[in-house]
């Protein structure tokens, strides 16, 4: 009573979860691990200097701009660093193109996340668009790809299973090449070719209560089942088998489809969301003129994310069934 | 998990440092200080002077409100003032003050009841309202009233012996040390509600109590025990009913709407004292805990009771306490003055020497969606708290705001830190101006056009006549 003591008056709740921004990208980051680790098994150093080089150029182009500007924030959240790395996983994994990376990291990171606001704020995924700007401005570069270290010689011509897919011819040596495709023994992206790797991480991230299901879940399997349907080889399951494990569709579906900022906030809108994505990839792939679509259907669909949670809020408490029916009569 | 019902967040419990701890009695103070409102309703009006001599038990506040609880002295002594006094609220509220005589001479109103009288709804009802029962989990609600205004529509009586909040152990320590008087108090309680069916839901991490009240018997009573999953807001009333039930309680609705009547375990054992032993509202158990604390406990402590002399008499402070907290973290007030007195609805005094609320400078949402997944009541906090920010009142009635039951489930879980609760308490009441605002104009409107019409009628009838 007698002594003056300083005290905090805030609102309630007066607790809360450990689990900030911070931890959650750290989670991202552990879970991008496995990938990143089978790519330098099969590619040598060179992945590992593009992402260390994307990496730190998100880094840097992030505080400069926070800094520069005088905005509060800085890169202690890591998200410029799961940006960094996303950016990379999906270049391809040879290392005299780590200049192209710094490129993609200052369009990711400056025009398209932090010109809208930063964290939070932008409307596509900054990895996916950096990779857009580098995909259309150095095509070639782009899409030259390295050949795995235990790929058959006779494969070494380097063409990813997307571009045999494309043809709409299957990729030879069946069950062999599924296992090729799962372990990451294929040309692809620095983060896309081993499908275990990237489950793995996925495994991680749900476990972990960073993602939910609903994303990765309804967009793979929504790509398994249209290409199930519209089988273009003698082999169905193979087909299908092969249009899900190659390419950036789990790189995608899992890391980049289920990007907070870019994707819906309602359990239903995730799931259509899902499905969008699914929909819009196997039609880029079947009829567009890129082999991949993964990327360019995401951005798509992160155009759609508000749109979608504004029609998918989640039913009202307390009015269910009849009542609603009622309700909606009343009004 | 694809499908996942959604709502609800699992903070730590932390009951670990008082659940082993023995509900005790620490010395009463020189004084206390009993304010004439500690419940929902109408204020009461004090019934003593200045100078009265006043004994344990006796009724010093009462209101002739429907929606109010009488008040009764906690010690007895003499009334040495009758004023405004700091709340837990924050508002000046007249209180009685009471020179502690240290005699405890009760009241002469302080016997048990007649066997008869516990056998009518009518008079345990009499008897509840009479001792200015209360419900006891903080929301204050008169007990009484809350029996009677259900007869005809109530044919569910649950007990909410959730006890989601953190820290606090006050009601588990009540079952596993009073199992027997809280089974009687249940049982009248479902007298008075005129049902013969009870739940009593309690969170699994009170197992022991769940064993014990079973063992007492608690079936043969039509006392069925329901063990609840460990998740915060379990012990919210809608989430309750909802999880025991599956009946969901309409927007604006009461659980009566749902013939559903919810009391708390404390609510329970009061009504048990009252009946069987004559004592009015005046004791609380109260869980002393949190990181400042020196030794946490449970401890009986009588209404009007400074919360400065709880903590000295429970051992103080180990550490500087940096935020002190009337009743839960999740839902309890901060407090500024620890000579606010505990009332009827204390269940806990939480004293936090570091920064639990971990507060940043700049908080940013991430859009990561977890305060839709952690909402008991299915609304999306992210998009109201970016109407509330922009003051868009419309918009907020749209989601639905006023559903929101301030739980502080999306501002535990935000990683982003955003003071999500906070925005909601004041955009709730944005839009209850925003709404009384626009009632009073439709009736101003109303009104000028009924004038209007009564004037040109009486234009026309002078035209008729002449």
């Amino acid at each position: 009573m007698n002594e003056e003591r300083k005290l905090i008056v805030s609102s309630s709740p007066h607790i809360r979860t450990p689990r900030d921004t911070r931890a959650i990208m750290l989670d991202v980051i552990i879970a991008l691990l496995p990938a990143l680790i089978m790519s330098v098994v099969m590619f040598g150093i060179g992945p590992l200097v593009v992402t260390a080089v994307s990496v730190i150029s998100c880094v840097v182009f992030e505080l400069a701009y926070r800094k520069l500007l005088k905005k509060p924030g800085g890169v202690g959240d890591l998200s410029a660093v799961v940006t960094g790395m996303l950016l990379a996983f999906c270049m391809p994994p040879t290392m005299d193109n780590w200049w192209l990376a710094i490129i993609g990291a200052f369009f990711a990171i400056v025009l398209v996340k932090q010109l809208f606001g930063g964290i939070g704020k932008n409307i596509l995924n900054p990895a996916l668009a950096g990779r857009a700007f580098l995909l259309i401005s150095y095509a070639v570069r782009m899409t030259t790809w390295a050949p795995a270290r235990f790929q058959h010689i006779d494969a070494a011509t380097s063409a990813t299973p997307l571009a045999s897919l494309h043809s709409g011819q299957l990729v030879e040596g069946g069950l062999n090449a599924i296992f090729d495709m799962l372990i990451g023994n294929i040309g692809g992206c620095i983060g896309e070719v081993s499908a275990i790797a990237l489950l793995l991480g996925g495994a991680w991230l749900v476990y972990r209560k960073v993602i939910s299901l609903r994303i990765p879940v309804t967009y793979v399997g929504t790509v398994a089942i249209l290409t199930l349907i519209f089988s273009r080889g003698n082999n169905h399951i193979l087909w299908m088998l092969q249009n899900v494990l190659s390419g950036g569709l789990l790189l995608g579906a899992i890391f980049m489809a289920t990007d907070y900022c870019t994707s819906p906030v309602t359990p239903n809108g995730q799931l259509i969301y899902g499905v969008g994505c699914g929909l819009l990839t196997v039609l880029i792939r079947y009829f567009g003129s890129y082999p991949e679509g993964v990327s360019f259907a995401i951005l798509i669909m992160n155009l759609c994310a508000w749109l979608i949670d504004q029609h998918t809020a989640p039913r009202r408490f307390g009015v269910v069934g009849k009542k609603s029916k009622k309700e909606d009569a009343k009004a | 998990m694809l499908f996942k019902s959604h709502g609800g967040v699992h903070p730590n419990d932390m009951k670990a440092p008082a659940n082993e701890a023995v509900i005790t009695t620490i010395p009463q103070p020189p004084q206390v200080v009993i304010p004439m409102s500690q419940h929902i309703g109408a204020p009461c009006t004090p019934l003593v002077a200045v100078g009265d001599e006043v004994k344990l038990g006796q009724k010093i506040g009462e209101a002739k409100a429907p929606v109010s609880a009488p008040i009764h002295a906690s010690v007895s002594g003499k009334v040495v003032a009758i004023e405004p006094h700091l709340n837990n609220l924050g508002n000046m509220v007249t209180s009685v003050v009471i020179e502690n005589d240290f005699k405890d001479t009760p009241a002469e109103t302080m016997i048990p009841a007649s066997a008869e009288a516990l056998e009518s709804p009518e008079q345990i009802a009499d008897i509840i309202r009479e001792a200015g029962i209360v419900g006891m989990g903080g929301a204050t609600f008169p007990t009484a009233f809350k029996i009677t205004s259900g007869w005809g529509k109530v044919d569910t009586v649950i007990i909410n012996g959730a006890e989601c909040e953190p820290y606090i152990t006050s009601d588990h320590r009540t079952m596993l040390e009073h199992p027997e008087e809280l089974l009687k108090g249940i049982q009248l309680i479902m007298k008075a509600c005129k049902v013969d069916k009870a739940y009593f839901g309690i969170e699994l991490n009170k197992k022991f109590a769940i064993d014990l009240l079973n063992f007492k018997g608690a079936k043969g009573m039509g006392i069925e025990i329901v063990p609840l999953k460990c998740q915060y807001p379990q012990g919210a009333e809608k989430t309750l009913i909802k999880t025991i039930t599956g009946r969901e309680v309409p927007p604006g609705g009461l659980p009566a709407n749902v013939g559903c009547s919810v009391f708390n375990t404390f609510t329970a054992y009061s009504v048990y004292r009252a009946c069987y032993e004559g004592w009015p509202a005046i004791e609380r158990v109260v869980t002393v805990s949190g990181s400042a604390i020196a030794e946490p406990k449970n401890v009986k402590v009588r209404v009007g009771t400074a919360m400065e002399w709880v903590f000295e008499q429970t051992g103080g402070f180990a550490k500087e306490p940096w935020k002190i907290i009337m009743g839960g973290p999740m839902m309890g007030l901060a407090q500024y003055d620890l000579n606010v007195p505990c009332g009827k609805g204390t269940a806990a005094l939480l004293a936090f020497a570091g920064k639990e609320d971990k507060t940043v400078d700049d908080p940013v949402c991430i859009r990561c969606g977890q305060c839709i997944d952690g909402c008991p009541m299915n609304l999306q906090p992210i998009y109201m708290y970016m109407y509330q920010q922009k003051g868009d009142v419309e918009m907020l009635q749209k989601l639905n705001i006023l559903d929101c039951v301030e739980c502080g489930s999306c501002s535990y879980i935000c990683p982003g830190r955003l003071h999500l609760t906070h925005a909601f308490k004041t955009g709730k009441a944005m839009v209850q101006a925003h709404m009384a605002e626009m009632k009073a104009k439709a009736e101003a409107e109303k009104a000028k056009a009924e004038a209007e019409a009564a004037a040109q009628a009486k234009s026309e009838e002078k035209k008729e006549e002449k």
